[in-house]
């Protein structure tokens, strides 16, 4: 080895606290991007391929019940390649050894052919024998949580009529990759399952025979979606069609993108972050070293070591600086991507795990660390290449102190001499302290802006769930039933209350705007389901009209009082012209709200439910769920305690994880800054705190000069990470913001205590780290040193 | 009479501050020649340091020319200097200037691995003697042994010229003759021309020729007849 590689490696153990605390700096955003970018590839790439192997749909429609003679005539829409039509309805299923009911989603498989699009792919067992209508295949989550093999039973509630039925097979589906039932926020694959069976079974179950009501297309490449979408919903039209969508609405898949560009996001916000506190980290340690090394450096060339010999020297002692940082980068990247991969794999279901990260990826992210240290110590490498050989041979001149209006000032607040000095070095290195701060400022804004999610959701969850709806279960019927079953279910067992609501699938339009949503509709006075505004009051919907969220309003243009153009594209299918009553303003959704007797007037029609909302007795629910099992045109049961227990879990348990995650990050960061920053500040210092110390200063005296000005450096930092945090959260909320929902801007005032608390902390830990330096502090030597 | 191996025309060096002009160099014309020893005498600030590092390819002159052998070094880039400096040209300082995470052995090896036909580290400083020292580090040896390394360092590469600014200027005497008499030795064993600038006038006795400063130019050039052993020299 090069004796000048030899002094690399000396000095680089040397400053290897340093270096480290540099190097997991940039390892978080090593680490980060080859996380976000490795999964970002490998989901998509899994997608890609799973959904051309098994030929995912472009289109999807629903209608009421179409003539199987209408399939011929969508193949003819011009640009379709390929059509699927199928029957599809949901049953209560009796699961034996369960006493909770079970949700199906039941689809027809074709008897005579293969499927032609959305193929589900056999896991275990085999397909349906055509010939034998009970034999049915189920999604492989759904077998796998309740534990089915060929040749399990269980019966399912077919529009009032009891069946049993033999599963004969697990498949997974490219449209059911995220699996989630009616109402459901979370995925609960115990209580809700996909069913294949024949189509003879399915049309039998649902009235279907000759008829369906579910079609799939997929184009040829160049079409036009929305022109086929207008054609299919023409088509489809006398037929109850509910309006034909693609692939971005397409549930499942949108869960998929939604993941995807949060992949994105996080690729595009964080590694910069943490690349550029690294390369400052970088810069600022490599100028200091470059100062120190004046003589050494003159000596070099002195001797016949060349200017770029010379700059690759340091360029190197930061590259090895990168290399740790990239390597620890790596490993931690590769247990972030696993862990992430196992998350997926429990969210997601694809039939082959390609959840692997490229090794592009690592290449990428490793360049991109050593790209972003080799930047920020480029200036100080290129300082020393540029340094004349003689100068750097003398002592270098010393600073130019100038009495400023401060300094007058500073004299006449008759402040302390060590104070002064305090002061006055952070004025020297303006640029420098105010990068520092602004370092830690960042830190302090990592907490703030990830912890205040916890408040934001703490409020979500209020609102819809407790305050909104209030209900303990909901009782989702097949179609709209005549009010009187209210009666039947106030005799349920267990059940205290039960109050009737409504939903209309229903197309919003104001001029060439248009909306498709689903109109709530309950009566005055309910008390289990309520509208809520923001604050969380709860409104009345006046008759005569419709109410409609903020966010809904803007995006059909109109305002209270404006008339819009309701079409129903249920029951009677007939279009109203509705008078907007009111605007109200909500977290979640695009709520479109109706008087359930106004609107039983509109239609004509004796009073209706489609939901019944109901409190019940914790003690009987066993005997609520066994009955229940047998109410015909009871397609579901969305148990809110439930809903609210698995979405708090989850919740809770990612923000424990998340704000580990980021309260770790904003400490290394700290750590990073401070420990440097202090380290440097010794280094530059160390000739003037020894003079002190010989002066007969004491120990703590001499320290306080050392750990005053960090932490009043740590101190400016606060406001300005309070400034940025507020602000990152607020474009976090902006961000967020979305058709379905608003993240509300909470800001406590403890979340900005927890962050400046963290980070004052851990500012003074790492000073208190280098303090101990101080103390070991040779007088002697420091003296004898030249500088 | 020998050959002359560095001649200079009419160097200035100017130092423009600001406010004024600093004349570090005001028309130095000097001749030097191979295998001598030569000791630059002068007041402080009297531009000693300034010629030594004009003539070692460390500093341009701001007028004049330089000569090496029969290269011109006022004409060369800084490639060309650095390339000069590799090959023919051994530094001592006065503050040693040795890498502080470096050991002895390695230090000199800093020349060795980049010189054309460098002896080798172990050799170098024996030759100083210190070859008992090679793996200590300068912050475990005394001035004069960090000196002798300098020196070892500046002769591995058995340089043509050795120059040396001030090399005993912070060593006490009986240190400061171990390390003349290491000059010497270099000097006369290998022929290699020196030149060592000094503040003290008794060291002009070892010398074949002395040069004296003053305001930035010669002021006066005396050739010895007969020189002493630096044992012989008393300060
Ligand atoms: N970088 C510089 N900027 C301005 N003036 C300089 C610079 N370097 C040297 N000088 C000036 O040039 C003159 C000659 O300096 P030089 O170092 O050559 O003197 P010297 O004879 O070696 O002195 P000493 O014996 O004290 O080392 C001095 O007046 C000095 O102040
Ligand atoms: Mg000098």
């Amino acid at each position: 080895m090069q004796a000048i590689d030899r002094k690399l490696f000396r000095d680089f153990q040397r400053l290897w606290l340093q270096a480290i605390a540099i190097a997991v700096v940039l390892s978080c955003g090593v680490a980060i991007l080859l996380t976000s970018v490795g999964m970002f590839v490998a989901l998509s790439e899994t997608r890609t391929a799973y959904y051309e192997r098994n030929r995912f749909a472009d289109v999807f429609a629903h209608t009421v019940r179409a003539p199987l003679s209408l399939v011929s005539e969508i193949a003819q829409i011009d640009g379709v390649a390929g059509v699927e039509a199928r029957i599809s309805g949901t049953a209560i299923l009796d699961i034996p050894g369960r006493t909770r009911t079970a949700v199906g989603r039941i689809l027809s498989y074709p008897e005579k052919t293969n499927p032609v699009l959305n193929l589900p792919l056999l896991i275990q067992g085999r397909f349906p024998d055509p010939a034998v209508t009970s034999e049915i295949v189920v999604n492989a989550p759904f077998a796998e949580a309740n534990n089915f093999r060929p040749g399990d039973s269980f019966s399912a509630n077919l529009r009032g009529q009891k069946r049993s039925f033999t599963i004969v097979g697990a498949v997974q589906s490219p449209e059911f990759v995220y699996t989630i039932g009616p109402g459901a926020m979370m995925p609960d694959n115990e209580a809700f399952g996909i069913i294949w069976m024949s189509e003879r079974a399915a049309a039998a179950a649902f009235d279907m025979t000759g008829a369906f009501n579910e079609v799939a297309l997929s184009f040829a490449t160049g079409t036009n979606t929305a022109s086929v979408i207008d054609a299919l919903d023409d088509l489809l039209e006398p037929f109850g069609g509910l309006g034909a969508y693609d692939r971005t609405d397409h549930q499942s898949d949108a869960f998929l993108e939604a993941e995807l560009s949060q992949l994105k996001g996080m690729a595009a916000i964080l590694p910069p972050v943490f690349f550029a506190i690294a390369g400052f980290l970088v810069s600022m340690v490599m100028s200091r070293i470059i100062a120190l090394e004046r003589s050494e450096i003159g000596l070099m060339k002195a001797i016949g070591y060349s200017n770029t010999e010379v700059c690759l020297h340091y360029l190197m002692l930061a590259g090895l600086i990168a290399l740790v940082g990239v390597l620890i980068g790596w490993v931690a990247g590769t247990i972030l991507a696993r862990s992430l991969a196992v998350q997926y794999a429990t969210f997601f279901n694809f039939p082959y795990v390609i959840f692997h990260v490229s090794y592009w990826v690592y290449a990428a992210a490793g360049l991109a660390g050593l790209a972003t240290t080799s930047l920020g110590a480029l200036q100080a490498a290129l300082k020393a290449a540029r340094l004349a050989p003689a100068i750097a041979m003398q002592p270098p001149a010393p600073p130019r102190f100038k009495r400023s209006l401060i300094d007058e000032a500073m004299t006449k607040a008759r402040l302390a001499q060590s104070t002064i000095m305090i002061l006055r070095s952070l004025l020297r290195w303006p640029v420098r302290s105010l990068l520092t701060s602004l370092g830690l400022a960042l830190a302090v804004a990592s907490v703030i802006a990830s912890i205040f999610i916890n408040d934001a959701l703490d409020e979500i969850v209020d609102l819809t769930f407790y305050q909104t709806n209030r209900q303990d279960a909901m009782l989702l019927f097949a179609e709209d039933i005549p009010e009187t079953v209210l009666e039947e279910v106030r005799n349920l067992p267990g059940v205290l209350q039960a109050e009737s609501q409504q939903f209309h699938a229903a197309i919003l339009r104001k001029g060439h705007l248009s909306k498709r949503v689903a109109i709530d509709s309950r009566r005055p006075g309910a008390d289990l389901s309520r509208v809520l505004d923001i604050e969380g009051r709860p409104l009345d919907v006046p008759p005569g009209g419709i109410l409609l969220s903020r966010r809904l309003a803007g995006q059909l243009g109109v305002h209270a009082g404006d008339t819009l153009q309701a079409e129903f594209l249920t029951g009677r299918r007939e279009t109203y012209s509705l008078t907007v009553t009111g605007l109200v303003d909500q977290l979640l959704g695009l709520g479109a709200y109706m008087d359930l007797e106004y609107l039983n007037a509109l239609f004509r029609q004796a009073p209706r439910l489609s939901t019944v909302n109901v409190t019940l007795d914790e003690n009987q629910i066993d005997d609520l769920h066994r009955a229940i099992k047998d109410i015909p045109r009871l397609t579901g049961i969305i148990e809110m305690n439930v809903n609210r227990r698995a979405f708090q879990d989850t919740i809770e348990q990612n923000i424990v994880v998340m704000n580990s995650i980021y309260i770790s990050i904003a400490i290394m960061i700290t750590v990073g800054v401070s420990y440097n920053a202090a380290r440097i500040q010794l280094s530059e210092r160390a000739r003037e705190l020894a003079s002190l110390r010989i002066l007969g200063f004491g120990r703590g005296e001499v320290s306080y000069i050392l750990i005053g000005e960090m932490m009043l450096i740590a101190l400016i930092a606060q406001p300005i990470g309070w400034l940025i945090g507020a602000w990152i959260a607020s474009a976090m909320t902006n961000a967020f913001t979305s058709d379905l929902y608003a993240i509300p801007l909470v800001l406590k005032p403890h979340i900005f205590a927890i962050g400046s608390l963290v980070v004052l902390s851990a500012t003074l830990g790492s000073v208190l780290i280098v303090r101990r330096r101080l103390d070991r502090l040779d007088l002697v030597s420091v003296m004898k040193t030249r500088e | 009479m020998p050959e002359i191996i560095f001649r200079t025309e009419n160097i200035t060096k100017v130092y423009d501050t600001g406010e004024v002009k600093v004349y570090a160099l005001a028309g130095v014309d000097l001749e030097l020649f191979k295998g001598e020893l030569t000791v630059l005498l002068g007041p402080s600030g009297s531009g000693k340091s300034t010629l030594l590092n004009i003539l070692g390819g460390l500093d341009h002159a701001t007028e004049g020319r330089v000569w090496f052998d029969n290269t011109e070094l006022t004409k060369m880039t800084d490639r060309g200097l650095t390339k000069y400096r590799r090959d023919h040209v051994g530094f001592v300082f006065q503050f040693y200037n040795l890498v502080p995470s470096l050991t002895a052995r390695e230090n000199v090896q800093l020349v060795t691995d980049v010189a054309a036909d460098p002896m080798p580290a172990d050799e170098a400083l024996g030759l100083v003697g210190l070859g008992d020292r090679m793996d200590h580090f300068p912050s475990e040896m005394s001035g004069g042994e960090q000196q002798r390394v300098a020196i070892a360092r500046a002769i591995a590469k058995r340089p043509q010229i050795l120059l040396c600014d001030e090399p005993t200027g912070a060593l006490d005497s009986t240190t400061g003759v171990q390390v003349l008499e290491v000059l010497r030795d270099i000097n006369e064993r290998f022929g290699t021309t020196t030149v060592v600038i000094t503040h003290n006038a008794e060291i002009q006795r070892m010398a074949h020729r002395v040069i004296f400063f003053q305001d930035g130019k010669i002021s006066e050039t005396r050739i010895n007849s007969e020189r002493l052993a630096p044992s012989e020299i008393v300060w």
